[in-house]
């Protein structure tokens, strides 16, 4: 395994994800309140505006998946009598509360106080804190979703989020802390994360520049690390996005390509559009099995799980409450099969991709469910090929690596084949695209 | 007691007919019938279908292609574990099955059923494909005026597309109709916990499920005709135990599955198999206004379900009451294989049932399983066990 030497945006991140875990382990000490709750449609202002310290089960497995132990969270929990069918993210987190809730840090994590459920764009959140109101015996605060069936957010819609977070939601933080909903306090989180999410959203479309200096898909799932989590609304987030976005830019002047973890990815020769998770158990080797045939992914629909910023979005001071309600449910699991194949054709034609290819989980019925509909959608408006391959994300044992790289590589020589050109080459009609 | 058998034969054969037949000749000679009227399929579990009926429709509950359809295209539109329940729908679509329907409603239950309505959008363009996206709120000022208003919006579609306005009174009618339906289960459900030795589970199953396909009014007279004919047979009592059912509220079990449970020594004496016609609890109110009487009844008087939010009451207490209520003497857990909302909800029920001592079993099936040996044995054996148990 190479070392490649960090560049200061993954050091500052790496220290603001340290701090917020040594605030959790100190919680308990410093009298800090501790809600769980999911990473889409997470109201990570408001937390933060009641002083309180969030943590996102979906996280905690992922990365149990990427330190190996996920097999045994997962194992912890199927022997307790959870079924091999469902979701893994759910076992891994109940598997890991039942062998000592140790966080990524190797610190423990704080129990809950109160669970947050934002139910948004998936089902299994519902059942899953179910489970975890079971195992922490502490209240819940649901807020509801509406899905985006129809393609649009209705006033009906917004003023239902408005009306739970008024007389839900807040009530609820109100109680757990005894402080006043303060929101100034929330005007000016909000502020702040719409500075940060103008400039991830600069480092995101940056994949339009041919090279792409970015993967969006593999590099994608750590920039969107603290716009999707606690950070958001921060001073830290803000600088972290600064950083980004000007390490980025220097790569757009110096016409490189992106940073793998086994350094700087060779010549660009596929650009690709990628629909569904990653797999995390086998991240490094998954990211390799690209990056080592020159394939870099210029679009992703995993990194607007936690927000789609792309197509204009910002959080808005102006409108507090409205604005968390348009967040949560403009959060991408929650847009219709129809919107979510409109953004991977738009993202094929707007990056110049020379293919779609799309990762299935096995866990994940929100994602998976109508993916080879949609594959098939997309094909036929763009014209260009797509790929499909099967893996989970925090479970080994749908991860099998052979298979993956033969498909892979397969679907590659297929863009090779439709092309009709050597590699590198630039499509016939493509320009240099800029954002 | 001749003609009793001959009524209870001549109504099962009735329902048996309308399970089986997959070309929905019902709906056809609905339409033949009442060449005005839409038909409009209702996906699990629960819609309200008071407003469909109101808008002079025939509501069809549609449940997947059961063992009867085989799968030719169905399995090119989704991977190998998703459940089997939208294959066999898509299947049915796609083979033209279901071009006498107009229109189409997708409860919020899961995230297969709520794709699966995207699905739609983008295959049958042409038709309607409502999502309706049940409350998890249940406050009725605030998730209860959402739902209220997401009614009016499926009543509007469902306006447009006859072209005639649906009236308080229509809505009004319909909601009497739908509370003298559930009634009438009531009834056949209270004589399965009574006397399960007089209503197999089968026959009820498929009287129930005729629900699906019959205009509300002549199921419920086929279900007070079936409890009136089987109280006058004498049909033997056996050594059975009384067993819960529990899991299969949305992709159902193959008949013979059914059947397995009972030659298996085990009489079923509540299931939630058809719990969709029995998801709201009571009657709705048949004054004021009736879009709102609906929204409350559902959250006021829902079930406890798996795709329902437990927000009001522990996990597992309104199971561990309907086996107190029906007598029962443990739980069979039967669920859909790769069914998140099912198997995800069992270990908290069967937690619930731990703590109150009540025995459970549990299998996983899909809707085209062909093989019942090893279930019947391991129900063979539970049912032995609970019976020992209970001496
Ligand atoms: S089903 Fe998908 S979105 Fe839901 S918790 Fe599991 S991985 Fe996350
Ligand atoms: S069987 Fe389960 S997962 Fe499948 S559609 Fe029904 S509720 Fe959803």
């Amino acid at each position: 395994m190479t070392t490649v030497e960090k560049e200061p945006s993954m050091v500052k991140q790496k220290e603001m994800i340290a701090e917020h875990f040594d605030r959790l382990a100190a919680a308990g000490e410093h009298g800090k309140k501790v809600v769980y709750t999911f990473v889409p449609g997470n109201l990570t202002e408001l937390l933060l505006s009641f002083d309180v310290l969030p943590v996102y089960p979906e996280i905690n497995a992922l990365q149990s998946a990427m330190r190996k132990r996920a097999g045994d969270f997962i194992s912890e929990a199927e022997r307790v009598g959870h079924s091999e069918d469902v979701c893994t993210y759910v076992k891994c987190d109940i598997g890991m509360k039942r062998k000592g809730n140790i966080g990524p840090t190797g610190q423990p994590l704080p129990k809950p106080d109160l669970l947050l459920l934002s139910y948004t764009g998936c089902f299994t959140f519902l059942k899953w804190f179910e489970l975890l109101r079971e195992e922490y015996d502490c209240p819940v605060v649901l807020l509801h979703t509406p899905y985006q069936a129809e393609g649009k957010v209705t006033g009906s819609m917004r003023d239902y989020m408005v009306e739970q977070l008024k007389s839900q939601v807040i009530p609820a933080l109100e109680q757990l802390t005894g402080k006043p909903y303060d929101e100034d306090r929330l005007r000016t989180l909000l502020a702040l994360s719409a500075r940060a999410e103008d400039d991830m959203v600069h480092v995101l479309e940056s994949a339009k520049h041919r090279p792409s200096p970015i993967d969006a898909y593999f590099g994608g799932v750590y920039y969107i690390g603290p716009m999707f989590t606690a950070f958001r609304g921060t001073e830290g987030a803000v600088d972290y996005y600064q950083t980004l976005r000007a390490e980025v830019d220097a790569r757009v002047r110096a016409g490189e390509g992106p940073i793998t973890p086994e350094g700087p990815m060779g010549p660009e020769k596929y650009r690709l559009v990628v629909e569904g998770p990653p797999n995390w158990t086998n991240f490094r080797e998954f990211w390799q099995m690209f990056s080592d045939e020159g394939a870099v992914v210029v679009a992703s629909t995993y990194t607007k799980v936690g927000g789609v910023y792309d197509f204009g979005f910002r959080h808005d001071p102006r409108d507090p409450l409205g604005t968390l309600a348009d967040y949560c449910m403009g959060c991408y699991t929650n847009r219709s099969l129809p919107q979510r194949v409109s953004m991977l054709e738009s993202y094929v034609k707007d990056y110049q991709a020379d293919g779609v290819l799309v990762n299935s989980v096995k866990s994940c019925n929100s994602f998976s469910a109508g993916q080879l509909v949609m594959l098939r959608e997309v094909e036929q408006r763009t014209g260009i090929a797509g790929g499909f391959i099967e893996t989970d994300l925090v479970d080994a044992r749908y991860f099998s690596a052979a298979n993956v790289k033969n498909r892979i590589e397969s679907y590659l020589q297929m863009i090779e084949q439709k092309r009709g050109k050597g590699p590198g080459a630039t499509p016939a009609g493509a320009k240099e695209a800029t954002p | 007691m001749t003609d009793a058998k001959e009524n209870v034969e001549r109504i099962v054969a009735e329902a048996d007919a309308l399970y089986h037949d997959l070309d929905f000749g019902a709906v056809k000679r609905f339409k033949e019938a009442h060449p005005e009227a839409k038909v409009i399929g209702c996906l699990p579990t629960y819609s309200p279908k008071e407003i469909i009926h109101a808008a002079g429709m025939l509501p069809v509950h549609l449940r997947g292609a059961g063992d009867q359809v085989e799968i030719i295209r169905g399995d090119a539109y989704f991977q190998s574990y998703i459940c089997q329940l939208p294959r066999g729908i898509i299947e049915l679509a796609l083979s033209g099955r279901l071009a006498s329907f107009d229109g189409f409603v997708f409860p919020a239950i899961c995230d297969v059923i709520r794709n699966l309505s995207g699905i739609w959008q983008l295959l049958f363009p042409e038709k309607l494909a409502r999502y309706l996206d049940i409350p998890q709120n249940f406050d009725a000022a605030v998730g209860g005026r959402f739902y209220a208003r997401e009614l009016r919006s499926i009543l509007d579609d469902l306006e447009r597309l006859s072209g005639a306005k649906v009236s308080d009174d229509d809505l009004r009618r319909s909601i009497a109709a739908y509370n003298h339906n559930r009634t009438s289960i009531e009834a056949l459900m209270s004589l399965r916990a009574e006397r399960p030795w007089l209503v197999p589970a089968d026959e009820a199953y498929l009287v129930l499920r005729a629900g699906d396909t019959l205009l509300v009014e002549d199921h419920t007279r086929m279900v007070d005709e079936y409890v009136a004919a089987v109280l006058e047979l004498d049909r033997p009592k056996r050594d059975h135990s009384r067993v819960v059912m529990s899991g299969a509220f949305c992709e159902q079990p193959p008949l013979g599955l059914i059947r397995t449970f009972e030659r298996a020594g085990c009489y079923i004496v509540w299931d939630d198999m058809t719990i969709s016609s029995r998801f709201i609890v009571g009657d709705v109110a048949t004054e004021g206004d009736p879009l709102a009487a609906l929204a409350s009844a559902f959250v006021e008087r829902a079930v406890e379900s798996a795709s329902v939010y437990a927000c009001k009451r522990q996990k597992g207490s309104e199971l561990c009451r309907t086996v107190r209520r029906s007598r029962a003497e443990g739980v069979i857990f039967a669920a859909p294989s790769f069914c998140d909302p099912a198997l995800l909800d069992q270990p908290m029920l069967q937690a619930a049932l731990d703590k109150e001592q009540i025995p459970w079993t549990a299998f996983k099936y899909a809707e085209n399983l062909g093989q019942f040996q090893v279930i019947r044995e391991q129900a063979g054996t539970f049912s032995d066990s609970i019976r020992l148990w209970g001496q």
